[in-house]
């Protein structure tokens, strides 16, 4: 579950202060299925980041599974996004000189796993990705669909139970766009927390709910369904 | 955390990506400890080649050389540094009466021509006695040294070193036989077994004739040095205040000799290539230091060029700690490799050197091996330190926005 509190994320630009994320309050239940919209600026990576403990609000608290992961060290949110996060890139960010079962077993290798139980579970998730025949292969022999789809192995190898893309689909065509988008919705089927950021309005529809950023606030906060929530 | 294993393999995958660049860290890093042990080597061998010159000598020598290097008194002869009296044999002599003088050996040097059945060769001759093999710890392959004898008689006699044997002789029996000398003929009575170079000439090369002999075939009235070996080490003040005042006795009252101890000369030679040692030691080690910052400046274009990979490593799970920890570790496998390269550099050179120049041992002393190789290690990872702490600082967002 994800919770924030009056999150007030300011940049120093010159002598301008830009606000960023203007007191957000927010939370989402674990399990759904949540796009972040909006345009360019609006806050939404700003957003994203902050959700992905990879940026600090400036004031505010994000409470993840009911703790204040706010105060943690850099050392435990480094571990917390290990175990908890997983993320997507819209330009996938694979290591160019490792293999894709290589690239997948990051995390794995990051949280000190050993070596039997780190290949038992690459060869499974190469299997769910229907990549079994390319795991040896470096990311300039995959497409850009198959690199994604490594990128979501990776992403997930840790079980986590957030999946954080940005602009997952970006610089795929619509074929395996389709394809990786598919994907991430079974994932979440089997009850990981999808949230996409994304300026594609048909990506963005296919989520239960929508929230629309604008100028650094929560435009609209908008439930398809309101019985698939009940907060 | 990362386990060591996957660290190193992590590492590994980085440098082989990158092999020209990785290539030219380890080339500047060899080159660095290369040079140290290489130059140090040459140093040492130095300095090993003159003890050694000077322990050939024998111990608790006294060496007595005409003239003196200083300038006392009045006397016009030694305002223009002639020495008016000669060094004769009988001052020799008048030394060896001194109790704790255990034996005395002439030395006259000069070069002649060496003939025997249209066979000719220039060598150098040496004028002694009997004596200088015990002092110089000489063997004699055949035949016998110089004879016990009056050291005013001039035998025809010589003594041949080796090389001349074969040389000279080839398959021919050499003793017994008579030899050109010069203008004179000598009879060879002992061929020297020793080998090995003394007072800079390759005794193989060598031909030792009486001390009147050379006198005579030289026409100096004047011997070379004297060579004094006194019975212990605590005489040697004695014995040498003995020789000064029974020269300058024997001189009319004039000091005209200098008298040096074999130890205070190989002290003042071993101090000298000693800070040679050290100072080309010193100089090599600079290029260690410039071996180090151009490894920082490489890591640092690393981190830059990989930012996105820091970032992505962050948001995967890896803590400030690890990052900094990984291109440290990069580093370190870096110029270990590269150190340890250099050392087989320095080894092969060194060996190269004593192939070339056989008489010179030149083996690397064991502090600057240790001292490069942790000097080495220890300028990779200071000079990498930057590099891995800019790494480790970067923001994840703005690594992964790139």
């Amino acid at each position: 579950m994800i919770k924030l509190e009056n999150i007030q994320r300011n940049f120093q630009v010159g002598e301008q202060v830009v606000h960023a994320l203007d007191n957000i309050s927010l939370s989402i239940q674990d399990g759904e299925y949540v796009s972040i919209m909006g345009p360019s600026g609006s806050g939404k990576s700003t957003l994203l980041n902050l959700l992905g403990l990879l940026d600090q609000p400036s004031s505010g608290t994000y409470y993840l599974n009911n703790i204040n992961v706010t105060n943690l060290t850099e050392n435990q949110q480094a571990i917390t996004r290990n175990k908890s996060i997983g993320f997507v890139f819209q330009t996938f960010h694979l290591v160019p000189r490792l293999t894709a079962a290589e690239n997948i077993e990051l995390p794995l290798v990051l949280a000190g796993i050993a070596e039997s139980d780190r290949k038992k579970r690459v060869h499974q998730s190469l299997q769910e990705m229907n990549l079994l025949d390319r795991s040896d292969h470096k990311p300039q022999q995959l497409s850009g669909g198959q690199r994604q789809r490594v990128a979501i192995a990776r992403a997930t190898i840790t079980k986590p139970s957030i999946l954080l893309a940005d602009e997952p689909t970006g610089n795929l065509d619509q074929k395996s766009g389709l394809n990786v988008v598919h994907i991430l919705e079974q994932l979440n089927e089997q009850g990981i927390t999808l949230i996409v950021v994304t300026h594609d309005e048909k990506l963005g529809a296919r989520s239960k709910r929508s929230i629309r950023m604008l100028d650094g606030g929560i435009e609209y906060d908008k439930m398809e369904d309101p019985h698939a929530v009940d907060a | 955390m990362l386990l060591m294993r996957d660290a190193f393999y992590f590492s590994f995958s980085a440098l082989s990506a990158n092999k020209l660049r990785t290539f030219l860290m380890l080339l500047a890093m060899s080159i660095g400890v290369g040079s140290v042990v290489i130059l140090t080597a040459l140093g040492e061998g130095a300095r090993n080649y003159v003890t050694a010159e000077f322990s050939a000598l024998g111990t608790n020598l006294v060496i007595v050389i005409p003239g003196r290097s200083e300038t006392s008194g009045g006397n016009p002869s030694t305002m223009i540094g002639v020495t008016e009296r000669d060094l004769t044999i009988n001052d020799a002599l008048a030394i060896a009466r001194h109790p704790k003088v255990k034996r005395i050996a002439p030395l006259n040097i000069g070069a002649a021509e060496v003939a025997w059945q249209g066979r000719k060769r220039e060598v150098s001759i040496w004028g002694s006695s009997h004596n200088l093999s015990k002092i110089r710890q000489w063997k004699v392959a055949q035949g016998k040294f110089l004879p016990k004898a009056d050291l005013n008689r001039a035998n025809s006699i010589c003594v041949i070193g080796k090389n001349i044997r074969k040389e000279i002789f080839g398959a021919h029996s050499a003793l017994g036989q008579w030899v050109r000398i010069g203008d004179r003929r000598y009879r060879v009575i002992g061929i020297l077994g020793s080998e090995g170079h003394s007072l800079g000439l390759d005794v193989s090369d060598t031909v030792i004739i009486p001390v009147s002999s050379a006198q005579a075939l030289f026409n100096v009235p004047s011997l070379f040095r004297i060579f004094v070996e006194v019975t212990n080490r605590e005489s040697i003040p004695a014995v040498m205040d003995f020789i000064r005042d029974t020269i300058k006795r024997r001189h009319q009252g004039v000091e005209d000799v200098t008298v040096i101890t074999q130890d205070a000369v190989l002290a003042t030679f071993d101090k000298i290539l000693s800070a040679l040692t050290y100072s080309v030691g010193g100089i090599a080690a600079i290029s260690l230091a410039v071996a180090g910052i151009l490894i920082m400046n490489v890591m640092l274009v690393t981190v830059s060029q990989r930012t996105s990979e820091i970032g992505l490593l962050k948001s995967l799970g890896a803590s400030s700690k690890t990052i900094l920890s990984l291109i440290l570790l990069e580093a370190i496998i870096l110029s270990a490799l590269g150190a340890l390269i250099g050392y087989a550099i320095g080894m092969l050179g060194s060996g190269l050197i004593r192939y070339a120049f056989p008489t010179l041992p030149a083996f690397a002393p064991a502090w600057a091996i240790i001292a490069s190789l942790f000097v080495a290690l220890i300028t990779g990872i200071i000079f990498s330190l930057l590099p891995a702490r800019k790494a480790s600082k970067l923001d994840p967002v703005d690594a992964l926005m790139r």
